[in-house]
């Protein structure tokens, strides 16, 4: 395929809304480009669209509004069958009636394709399934189980490839395996995958770029690196990983180009925050910074970190996890802050509770987020 | 098992099949016995007396020679009947599987009320509606379906139809509990895998289905074949099938010898048809 018909093979959705007869907006005006051949990861929570997203480009539901089109062509009111698009549903939805075999060669006989036996092979062997041909799905593992999904949907060579939540019903180690797998499988096959998953991890380490959800709209979209070091938001920042948000005062900018900063006063502390980092406009805000970021050093001691320091932490809880220590600090106006210390045996122990500590971070790690969202968004309630 | 040993004993497997075996070998296995012995009997005795067991196997040739024709009407009336049962059956099994929500319980419930009345009155209310006077026929009549002189009643279609009617909930049942095992994902999967509509039912629901259209078939055609009540009520002397000849062959005729015959040839005719027609669907597991 030439460089000039890729282009043309972008998803692009306009305006995608979607209102089910009992009023519940699932997907709100949603406009969205997916490159050709990328790995694309819609991230949210349960209830967020995203998976109503995915069944309006397979053609399973009709948008109540906007356009869906793959390159030029629109496929809004496309039937399911006749869209270049396939899906990975969550439960698999093999055939149970059907071989291993059968269950794949199932979209090229409709398509009528005569003689599938080497498209088989060679999909089957790409995801090592030839030993499993002639088992029925019923015998195969969940692992096996998820790849005749994927071998069935990728055997058609579909513009774009939906995975609803592929790897849900796996447990956590064949899910890293499969993870490493599907990726492998993107880059060998270079067409568009649309991966739908409430795993931050999954989505982070699989897709090229992020379209974070939340309530029928994209919060934020980017690569996984902009999106958790950058967030624009509150769902974003507390969704993708964990923050510390603390409220300010916007005192003014300095500087200018990239030099510009924000300055942000923190209970009685000024700190600077790049103006490529800040993210609203009004008078007040919430800091964010990430708990890996959060340096702690116990009082009297030099802080390795530029710039002014935080003085009167007190260290309320540390939990010890192996490679790193989490420790809670209670800062002087009275919030908790976390803070992962990797244990490099620098410090050679743990900082002891109730241990008077200086906090610190580096001023070109933080954000700025609106005051007006709330600073518990996107948190995991459990 | 081990808490069953536990409860029962050692030989909890024969306590619990003992009662159902007792009471098998008490009304079905001598009954068959008997009826066996009977047909093999000379049919020169009286239901007082008794019959002499003479091994007369031309009992067999003779019902044979003499019945064919109620053999066959019986078979091609049961499979009329069960061909209709099984395309109205499958259509309004489907709905209540797939289409009904929560309507479900009601339209199942609704299957099911038939049986609240007796199988006699239900079928005698259909002599009333296929009446020559009924309203039916003299609308039929007005539309010119039927001919001036035409009737229902006494003809294969009622016979045919009443079957149908009096069978069409044994073949919705099984056909639903199948349809509903079928998980919707897998429709929506095969039309995402570029199946239409109808191959979607072909590749899919119907092979899913095929459990319940056994199931189904042989709960209709195996009484079907058997059945009398229709015949005798609905048909005419020419519509008679081999249910109504072995009535008669018992009761009026006192014919022991030669009815017991008729009724084991109708036995070995359906189990070797029922063999033929599971091993052919492929699904033997059902057995």
């Amino acid at each position: 395929m030439s460089p000039a018909e890729q282009a043309h093979g972008d998803l692009k959705l306009s305006g995608l809304h979607k209102r089910y007869p009992n009023g519940f907006t699932a997907v709100k005006s949603l406009d969205l480009v997916i490159p050709q051949g990328s790995f694309f990861a819609l991230l949210g929570p349960s209830g967020c669209g995203k998976t109503t997203t995915l069944r309006m480009v397979a053609g399973l539901e009709t948008p109540t509004a906007g356009t869906i089109e793959i390159g030029a062509n629109d496929i809004t009111h496309e039937k399911p069958y006749k869209r270049p698009v396939n899906t990975v549903f969550q439960n698999y939805a093999l055939f149970p009636h059907l071989t291993i075999a059968e269950n794949v060669e199932f979209g090229p006989k409709r398509r009528g394709v005569k003689d599938t036996r080497s498209q088989v092979k060679e999909i089957l062997e790409l995801t090592e399934l030839t030993e499993q041909a002639a088992k029925k799905p019923a015998q195969l593992s969940g692992g096996q189980q998820q790849r005749v999904a994927l071998a069935r949907a990728l055997i058609n060579r579909p513009e774009v490839l939906l995975l609803d939540e592929p790897l849900g019903a796996l447990d956590l180690k064949l899910r890293r395996a499969m993870q490493m797998e599907l990726k492998r499988i993107q880059e060998e096959v270079g067409l568009t995958f649309v991966h739908v998953t409430h795993d931050q991890e999954e989505a982070m380490t699989m897709a090229d770029t992020v379209a974070v959800m939340n309530e029928g709209r994209i919060e934020q979209l980017g690569t996984p690196y902009d999106l958790y070091t950058n967030p624009r938001t509150t769902f974003v920042a507390n969704f993708l990983g964990r923050s510390n948000l603390v409220k300010g005062t916007v005192l003014g900018r300095e500087g200018s180009g990239d030099d510009e900063v924000v300055k942000v006063d923190m209970h009685g502390t000024v700190v600077s925050i790049k103006a490529g980092r800040v993210h609203t406009d009004s008078s007040e805000g919430w800091i964010g910074i990430r708990p890996e970021k959060v340096l702690i050093q116990p009082a009297g001691t030099p802080v390795d970190a530029p710039g002014g320091y935080f003085a009167g932490a007190v260290v309320t809880e540390a939990s010890y996890m192996g490679t790193s220590t989490e420790y809670r600090l209670r800062m002087p106006w009275g919030q908790e802050l976390i803070c992962f210390e990797q244990n490099t045996g620098r410090r050679g122990g743990l900082v002891p509770v109730g241990t008077q500590v200086d906090v610190s971070w580096r001023p070109e790690f933080a954000f700025l987020l609106d005051s007006s969202q709330d600073a518990e968004a996107g948190l995991e309630e459990d | 098992m081990a808490s069953l040993q536990r409860v029962f004993g050692k030989n909890a497997a024969y306590l619990l099949i003992g009662p159902a075996a007792i009471w098998l070998a008490l009304f079905f296995l001598f009954p068959m016995l008997s009826l066996l012995t009977t047909s093999l009997s000379d049919p020169a005795g009286n239901p007082i007396t008794g019959y002499d067991l003479t091994w007369r196997i031309q009992n067999y040739l003779e019902a044979l020679g003499d019945y064919w024709p109620y053999l066959l009407r019986s078979l091609l009336y049961a499979g009329i009947a069960t061909v209709l049962c099984l395309v109205l059956g499958y259509v309004l099994a489907y709905a209540i599987a797939f289409k009904a929500g929560r309507w479900k319980t009601v339209m199942l419930v609704l299957v099911i009320a038939p049986f609240f009345t007796s199988f006699l009155v239900r079928t005698l209310s259909w002599k009333l509606i296929l009446a020559d006077n009924g309203w039916l026929v003299e609308t039929l009549k007005a539309l010119w379906i039927l001919p001036e002189d035409g009737r229902l009643l006494a003809t294969p279609i009622a016979v045919v139809a009443g079957l149908t009617y009096n069978f069409l909930p044994f073949m919705i049942l099984p056909l639903y509990t199948s349809l509903e095992k079928i998980d919707p994902k897998l429709n929506e999967a095969a039309a995402d895998l570029y199946a239409s509509p109808f191959q979607r039912f072909a590749k899919v629901i119907w092979p899913l289905s095929l459990p319940g259209v056994v199931g189904g078939t042989l709960l209709t055609f195996i009484p079907a074949t058997g059945d009398y009540i229709n015949a005798e009520l609905l048909g005419s002397p020419n519509t008679q099938m081999v249910g109504n000849k072995i009535q008669a062959l018992f009761t009026t005729a006192s014919d022991y010898p030669h009815a017991s015959a008729l009724s084991v040839i109708l036995m070995v005719m359906i189990v070797a048809m029922v063999l033929y027609y599971v091993r052919k669907a492929g699904t033997e597991d059902l057995l």
